[in-house]
């Protein structure tokens, strides 16, 4: 069978089981969108920047679980997806990104639109290629695909010659070789390292796990339910684990780190034993290392043996892929009863209430919290919550309560703003049947709201919550805190958003009081189609608790209590 | 070579030149893949040789790192994590032979050379050139005694050096590590 290399690209994409792409056309990919026409069953969505078609492949690959693609041109094209896939890159999303490249016979000749994309984003990429032959074409894309699911996922680019996209070559899926032979995503750990661990284990009066965004990549989710039931362990999450085991489980402690419950950053500073799963000790989830929880022994496990002590140095390293490990765990385990050390926990999140602003009895405003209270109220467990980066995103994850993996959807190691609309549009597009919301910040929402218009051409129904406070509120927050109220370039200006929504065609709303909140999120859901609020909430409201960068994790900043009267009615 | 199963060693973090030899597969860019590494994790590379091995596709390096076993685990590990990497192993505490090869071209003229000569001797370098006013000079060993006749060397004037960086390998008749053909590494068949 003879194919040219252009269609042997969406061969493969559409064998890998992908049903929608993200992209821009341009000069060099120019043969692969020409085949693309032939490839019916390939829904391909025009993002209106190649920055949103890889924001929008890592979303539907972290709603999905599948590996998500982004197409786009040489230069220019292939320079703008780099933001997503550094983005992609840090919270290890599986996404393949797909570059045309200028032939190969000028390729270091500076050609019109010619950029060496491998070059640059050799450090941001799990690996990445360029093709120069259409032979090539098969065995690439597929070692791409295999690279950017298995092991620590990660996401893969594939730049591919103009010359190779229209060679004609004879074709039969079979011949194409996958050669990795350096690779290894399937490391294990031998029975003694958990032979240590669980004497660890069984022998901690304080124990805390730190679940991290492994355990749902890994789908280890029932596994850690029955293991913190069995050991009676509570588990903090990391912004990247909400999710992870449900927020109303009763051993779920809530987010820990730099703006995590105070009862869970003061656990870990008290606990004796830390089983970390799958997370990476961020500095945000740490705060200062020399002070991080010394009076603890320390377990790691995760599949990238690089992580293991690269920040906190551990007593036991397991490395292999969580569901596994965790699985052993189980039918190893002999379980346990720790009531004092739950009491103790329990009695601490009792008293870090009081700093609750959804318990005043008089806010004295509408606050954030309000909004997405109002949202976790009226959305079921398995809508889908994607955020931009900045305050309104640490209170979605204090306030929201995730309780399925893979409904928070959020840029954590990058912490990208403008990533929140493109990663909606890609989850609703790999989950239609699930509710999807945008929670952005009216700075954030600026740098991709060309995007809207990708609603519109796509019809999606997606929910948008701009919570507007009139400034790039966090770093506002630390020019507050820090910087002694200079607000340097942080108060910004929006521009109608209600119109903005209209201009393309979509539905727009302004809420500026606490009552009209629940209709106004009740609207949004009942509208089919791609609606979006305008939240005016307090502009100068901050994130507490909050761990300043460089403190101890129990050093929080907390919420001063102008309104000491609590609402006793929830 | 890593190995997950065995304990982490826990050892003082005492800094010292590590050498590791890296088996990878000779395909464009690696090279820029390994330095890129140490570069963007800022470890330091003391010295890189990189060239062909009797296995064709597969190139061998040696680099040279100042870390402490702790580092230096964390190198080998994001080695591995370089999908182009076969093997590496760490050959700072097992017996091994480590060289270096410098090309030194000094200033010495007739009435220096014996004097030149009789040193040069001690240190087993052979002369390669010899012009009016220089000698070029060829030593191998390994970098210390490389530094050692340099430092006598210095009073003569050293016009121009070159050297090639650490190479090393095991002593005894093993291999330094499992001979790394190209295996075909099992992967999942997809689609249909
Ligand atoms: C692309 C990018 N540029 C700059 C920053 C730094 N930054 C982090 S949060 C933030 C403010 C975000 O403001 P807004 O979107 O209005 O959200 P808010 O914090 O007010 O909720 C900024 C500028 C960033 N994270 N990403
Ligand atoms: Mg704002």
């Amino acid at each position: 069978m003879k194919r040219t290399g252009a269609q042997l690209i969406w061969e493969v994409v559409t064998r890998e089981g992908v049903d929608t792409v993200f992209g821009y056309p341009g000069g060099a990919i120019l043969p692969a969108y020409d085949a693309l026409v032939e490839y019916k069953n390939l829904h391909h969505v025009l993002t209106r920047h190649e920055q949103g078609a890889s924001h929008a492949a890592d979303g539907y690959a972290r709603a999905t679980g599948k590996v998500g693609v982004a197409v786009a041109t040489s230069g220019p094209g292939a320079t703008n997806l780099v933001t997503g896939i550094a983005t992609a890159n840090m919270d290890s999303s599986p996404i393949v990104c797909i570059t045309g490249q200028v032939g190969s016979t000028v390729i270091g000749k500076d050609a019109f639109q010619e950029c060496d994309i491998t070059g640059i984003t050799q450090p941001i990429t799990k690996h990445n290629y360029l093709v120069t032959r259409a032979e090539d074409i098969v065995g690439v894309l597929r070692e791409a695909f295999y690279v950017a699911r298995s092991g620590r996922p990660g996401p893969v680019l594939v730049d591919i010659t103009k010359d190779a996209q229209n060679q004609e070559v004879d074709f039969e899926w079979g011949d194409s070789p996958i050669r990795l032979p350096g690779y290894r995503p399937d490391l294990s750990a031998l029975p003694e390292e958990y032979d240590r661990a669980l004497k660890l284990l069984s022998e901690a009066k304080r124990p805390l796990f730190l679940a991290g965004q492994g355990i749902i990549m890994s789908g280890a989710e029932e596994e850690l339910r029955k293991l913190a039931e069995a050991a009676h362990v509570p588990v903090a999450l990391t912004l990247l684990g909400l999710g992870g085991l449900p927020t109303t489980h009763p051993a779920n402690l809530g987010m820990m780190g730099m703006h995590g419950e105070a009862w869970v950053n003061t656990a870990i500073q008290e606990a004796d034993l830390l089983i970390a799963l799958g997370m990476r000790f961020d500095d945000r989830v740490t705060g200062d290392l020399a002070t991080y929880a010394q009076n603890a022994k320390k377990i790691h496990v995760d599949i990238d043996p690089a992580e293991i002590d690269k920040n906190v140095k551990v007593d036991v390293g397991i490395v292999g892929d969580l569901r596994a490990v965790l699985t052993t765990f189980n039918e190893r385990l002999k379980p346990q009863k720790r009531d004092a050390w739950s009491e103790y926990i329990e009695k601490s999140r009792g008293e870090a209430e009081q700093h609750d602003i959804l318990k005043a009895a008089e806010p004295g405003g509408l606050y954030a919290a309000h909004v997405i209270d109002e949202l976790r109220k009226l959305t079921g467990d398995n809508a889908i919550i994607v955020t931009d980066v900045g305050q309104h995103q640490m209170w979605e994850a204090q306030y929201y309560a995730h309780n399925q993996p893979r409904t928070l959807i959020t840029s954590g190691g990058l912490g990208t703003m403008g990533f929140a609309l493109p990663a909606a549009i890609g989850a609703k597009m790999g989950c239609p049947d699930k509710e999807v919301w945008v929670i952005a910040g009216d700075g954030g929402f600026q740098m991709t709201a060309c995007e809207l218009q990708t609603c519109a051409q796509e019809n999606l129904d997606l929910n948008i919550i701009v919570i507007n406070n009139g400034y790039l509120g966090m770093v506002r927050q630390w020019q507050e805190m820090f910087y002694d109220k200079r607000y340097s370039e942080t108060p910004i200006s929006s521009p109608d958003f209600v119109k903005l929504a209209e201009a393309h065609g979509l539905t727009g709303a302004r809420v500026e009081t606490l009552g009209d909140v629940p209709g106004a999120v009740a609207a949004s859901q009942a509208h089919k189609g791609t609606s979006l609020t305008d939240f005016r909430v307090v502009a100068e409201d901050a994130v507490y608790p909050m761990v300043p960068t460089g403190k101890a994790l129990d050093q929080m900043v907390r919420r001063p209590r102008k309104t000491p009267a609590i609402r006793q009615d929830t | 070579m890593l190995n997950p199963n065995e304990p982490i060693q826990r050892t003082a973090a005492r800094r010292q030149l590590h050498t590791f030899v890296v088996y990878a597969e000779d395909k464009p860019g690696v090279l820029s893949r390994i330095t890129s590494l140490f570069r963007r994790r800022a470890y330091n590379i003391d010295s890189l040789t990189a060239g062909h091995t009797d296995v064709p596709g597969v190139s061998r390096l040696t680099v040279v790192t100042e870390s402490d076993d702790a580092e230096a685990r964390l190198i080998e590990a994001n080695l591995y994590k370089l999908v182009n990497v076969l093997r590496v192993e760490d050959l700072t505490h097992v017996s091994a032979m480590k060289r270096d090869l410098a090309l030194i071209k000094v200033r010495c003229n007739a009435d220096a050379r014996p004097q030149v000569m009789q040193m040069i001797e001690v240190f087993r370098a052979r002369i390669i050139d010899v012009a009016p006013e220089s000698l070029v000079l060829e030593i191998t060993g390994t970098g210390d005694k490389i530094d050692g006749l340099l430092e006598i060397l210095q009073p003569f004037g050293i016009i121009e050096m070159v050297r090639t960086g650490g190479v090393a390998m095991t002593r005894g008749s093993e291999a330094t590590t499992v001979h790394p053909h190209f295996v075909h590494a099992l992967v999942p068949q997809t689609g249909n």
